[in-house]
């Protein structure tokens, strides 16, 4: 896990990367179009299940950084965690609001995206590098 | 949502974000569902688990189940074992590597080839395991 220095504060994405439908892969692949492409210098992501396992320096980390969480599903487990681990929840993104700006999109590849489901998560992405820039301005 | 009448496994996988063997976790769990043993097989969306999911867990503890951890940190065994009970079976995909000859590693968004061949290594062996468990089935 790669720790910043106190003046470089990182935001930290984390998706659901659930596993059953396209738009837990949506989520996923589009954390890492922000985490190591679109802003790779001020984010970065961490394992959610370690993070809900209690390990302690994941939950340091996602108390002393602004987190954004990226969800799938209506369940949007990832920002229900971050809140139960006492994060610092300052965005949270939906998939399905993605999907509901970009109808003619039609994904369904889950073990690997089709098109479709690339050109969502790259809409996605551009979202979440909007609401870094955001916090990055607050802060 | 989990819904089973019949002879099913389980399949968790920590999806680990952090490390292309998280993503090697996740392709051969879907590899498994998806392609080698689409009737015998169910997977666990991990997050829901933990988050709380009352059917994910009814479903561990009532079915057979078999982690696939990406790294030694092992999140998915630890989780099925402290929520619903003993997986029959788990896999740590770093463990499995040490035997196998995969000289460089893709990455963790995009397995390359020579990942990918491995994953599908990893993905035969989660089958096995998934016969191992249903030939024991009492």
């Amino acid at each position: 896990m790669k720790m910043d220095s106190p003046n470089q504060k990182k935001v930290i994405v984390i998706p659901c990367s659930g596993i059953g439908k396209a738009f837990g892969s949506i989520a996923r692949d589009a954390t890492y179009e922000v985490t190591e492409n679109l802003r790779r210098d001020g984010t970065q992501t961490l394992c959610l299940a370690l993070l809900v396992s209690g390990d302690e320096e994941s939950l340091q980390l996602v108390r002393n950084h602004k987190c954004i969480t990226v969800d799938g599903c209506p369940l949007q487990c990832a920002e229900k965690n971050v809140k139960l681990a006492g994060g610092d929840l300052a965005g949270s993104v939906r998939v399905v609001d993605v999907y509901k700006e970009n109808r003619h999109l039609k994904p369904r590849g889950v073990t690997f995206l089709d098109p479709d489901g690339q050109q969502m998560a790259l809409a996605l992405a551009e979202k979440i590098a909007k609401q870094v820039d955001n916090l990055v301005v607050g802060q | 949502m989990v819904e089973v009448q019949e002879k099913k496994v389980g399949i968790i996988s920590c999806s680990g974000e952090e490390c292309v063997e998280g993503t090697m976790s996740r392709v051969a769990t879907r590899l498994v569902l998806g392609k080698l043993k689409p009737n015998e097989t169910v997977t666990i969306c991990l997050p829901l688990f933990l988050a709380g999911g009352r059917e994910e867990r009814d479903f561990a503890r009532d079915y057979p189940t078999i982690t696939v951890d990406g790294c030694d940190r092992m999140c998915a065994k630890t989780a099925t074992e402290r929520y619903s009970g003993k997986p029959a079976s788990s896999i740590v995909v770093t463990d499995i590597l040490k035997n196998w000859q995969c000289p460089r590693l893709g990455t963790r968004r995009k397995l390359n080839d020579e990942t990918l061949t491995v994953t599908r290594k990893v993905a035969d062996r989660i089958a096995e395991e998934v016969d191992e468990v249903l030939r024991h089935w009492v």
